[in-house]
């Protein structure tokens, strides 16, 4: 839709000057004075957005200053965790982040590849949209009233029923281990993963969207049942994009904090067994950041933000661009 | 005889075997089945807002100042207010700039620099929150020296500026050359334009795109962790430590107290309404109103 635009526009901004030629008399209602000021307005609030991201970095840079100074590198590799004596190690938190996020991608993508997959292909016509607009809702409950719902009504069902089983069954994998608290990294994880559904569901779907309806015909038409039509020639076509959606994902996992504050337990260790407490980098910033006294423990803070910004900034440029290669390069109106 | 060769041949076709047409029906099945798991946390997590948070909202819950441990009542009447002075503040700084960027991005922006800010408006929307309260902490509450309603409404309002600027830049581009030639034609400033006629047949669009925002900020708690800290008082100024909602029902959430607990309930459900009623309000009097071109 937006295709033609950019010769009509460019047409366009000769269309005021050419009025102004053959009306010289109107010059001083024609407004070029008001274009003017108009413009650099408009542009000035492109400026201010381009202006943030460049403080957000310079804030950071600046400000984690002190801890870059004292620990350099080896602070992301460091474990203690330590302000009375001013040893600080992201480590832990950066393991709590990488585990809690990879167990909710384990959780959520064959979750949401299967909706995304029933939603496009499988459900009759008139569920899709009630379908969609259902996993989008999920996407509009804030991260609080996930913590909330987490601790009361998920927690206990976990420390009850399901990590007793689990150690039960699959103890001595030596990932589920240890008692049965219910506040643990797969607490964490689990919530996570309800939150980023939507996310990669709603990307998948658009994905398989632009799938050129002829490929299911193909399949169709040389025989394949319909789970060998999605696999051949729905799925397969769309694989970078369900990537691309699937990295968006964990972008959002890696960065989201107040649901996973509530539930991980908060406690900077790094242990194997997923029923034991973690700390995630987000959460470390939302329990300990209003409280640091000492500039080396702000300062360290923020380097765990800094960190956790070029983290997210590349994984979300690396999924836009996968999401962006699919559903560009292929003209968009072959599916209804 | 052509003819039934050809009829045969396609009679020939070899029937599904019976492993394929299982693996079809049990695909089917999984699928129904991670619907279901998708959705049967939604359902949970509405049913139990209700359940909880029906039960422990009263009169006094919403008109209120929290009380002290110990003592039964209160509520959360000015961490409602709260929320409503920073979703105002945020919203008087992002909208603005988001639609006039919007504006720059649609009608100057198709070259380079145009591109530049596209991109950054995509990496702003997946910067985490918590990073956002960090930059609004060394911004406006070091520089004032004290937590404010105005820190945690600048740090909404960093968040509310891509999602509006990105949408309205869509709408806008979705509004029809020839119009504008239309004004254009009758000698209309290119300014006056835009703004009247472009953004005016647009408006209902936009105001999506601001409500998504919106409904998005509403809900967040880290970013005002340490920006607007929060507040068992009143509090109307804008220089000074404010409650919100999101972030009382945090800090009862995980407060050991049964009371709290069932506080923190009814604070979520009053969020979910506030959020979802503003959006539905919004839309109502955007379809009612005079600008139904779009």
């Amino acid at each position: 839709m937006a295709a033609p635009q950019p010769t009509e526009a460019a047409k366009l901004t000769s269309v005021p000057k050419a009025a102004t030629q053959a009306a010289p008399l109107s010059r001083g209602s024609t407004g070029e004075t008001g274009d003017y000021i108009f413009r650099y307005a408009m542009l000035l609030c492109g400026v201010a957005v381009l202006g943030t991201l460049v403080l957000i970095v310079y804030e950071l840079v600046l400000r984690s200053g002190p801890s870059w100074h004292a620990f350099g590198l080896k602070f992301f590799a460091a474990r203690d965790w330590d302000p009375v004596n001013e040893q600080f190690g992201a480590m832990p938190f950066i393991y709590g982040t990488l585990v809690s996020s990879i167990l909710a991608l384990i959780i959520a993508v064959p979750l949401s590849i299967g909706v995304a997959v029933f939603t496009t292909e499988m459900c009759p016509k008139v569920l899709r949209g009630p379908l969609s607009f259902f996993v989008e809702l999920l996407a509009a409950i804030p991260s609080v009233v996930y913590g909330l719902w987490a601790i009361f009504v998920l927690v206990p069902i976990l420390s009850n029923y399901v990590e007793p089983f689990l150690s039960k069954t699959l103890g001595w994998t030596g990932l589920f281990t240890g008692p049965p608290y219910g506040i643990s990294m797969l607490a964490a994880g689990i919530i996570l993963a309800i939150m980023i559904v939507p996310i990669i569901s709603s990307i998948t779907r658009e994905v398989l969207s632009v799938v050129p309806q002829h490929q299911r015909e193909a399949a169709l038409a040389l025989g394949a049942t319909r789970w060998e039509m999605i696999r051949i020639g729905v799925l397969r076509n769309a694989r970078a994009g369900i990537v691309g959606g699937i990295i968006l994902g964990l972008g959002r996992a890696l960065g989201e904090t107040m649901a996973v504050t509530m539930v991980i337990g908060n406690r900077p260790e790094i242990a194997k067994s997923l029923f034991a407490p973690g700390y995630t980098m987000a959460s470390v910033l939302a329990n300990e950041f209003s409280e640091a006294t000492g500039d080396v423990y702000l300062s360290a803070l923020i380097e765990i933000g800094l960190a956790l910004f070029l983290v997210t900034i590349v994984v979300n440029g690396l999924a836009r661009l996968l999401v962006w290669t699919v559903t560009r390069g292929q003209p968009a109106s072959t599916h209804a | 005889m052509p003819d039934s060769t050809t009829r045969q041949a396609g009679t020939s076709v070899p029937p599904i075997s019976l492993r394929r047409r299982i693996t079809d029906h049990a695909m089917t099945g999984v699928a129904v089945l991670t619907v279901i798991l998708v959705l049967a946390p939604l359902f949970a997590i509405f049913a139990y807002l209700v359940y909880r948070g029906v039960g422990s909202l009263n009169w006094a819950f919403l008109t209120q100042t929290p009380k002290p441990v110990g003592e039964a009542g209160g509520g959360m009447a000015n961490a409602i207010i709260g929320s409503v002075l920073i979703l105002a503040l945020a919203s008087i700084i992002g909208v603005p700039v988001g639609i006039g960027a919007g504006i720059y991005l649609a009608e100057y922006g198709r070259n380079r620099f145009g591109d530049a800010i596209r991109f950054t408006a995509d990496v702003l929307n997946g910067v985490p929150s918590i990073v956002i309260g960090i930059v609004a902490y060394a911004l406006v509450v070091l520089t004032q020296r004290h937590f404010s309603a105005l820190a945690g409404g600048v740090a909404l309002a960093i968040m509310m500026i891509p999602t509006i600027t990105r949408t309205t830049e869509e709408m806008l581009l979705l509004v029809p050359t020839p119009l504008r030639e239309a004004a254009y034609g009758l000698g209309i400033p290119r300014w006056r334009t835009t703004l009247s006629i472009t953004l005016r047949t647009a408006t209902s669009g936009v105001i999506t795109g601001i409500m998504l925002a919106f409904a998005r900020v509403a809900g967040e708690t880290a970013p005002l962790l340490f920006t607007a800290f929060g507040n068992q008082f009143w509090n109307l100024k804008v220089n000074q430590p404010t409650a919100a909602l999101p972030l009382q029902i945090f800090s009862y959430a995980i407060s050991p107290y049964d009371e709290w607990h069932r506080q923190a309930w009814a604070g979520a459900l009053v969020l979910i309404v506030l959020i979802v009623s503003a959006v539905a309000a919004v839309r109502l009097a955007v379809r009612r109103g005079t600008f139904g071109a779009a």
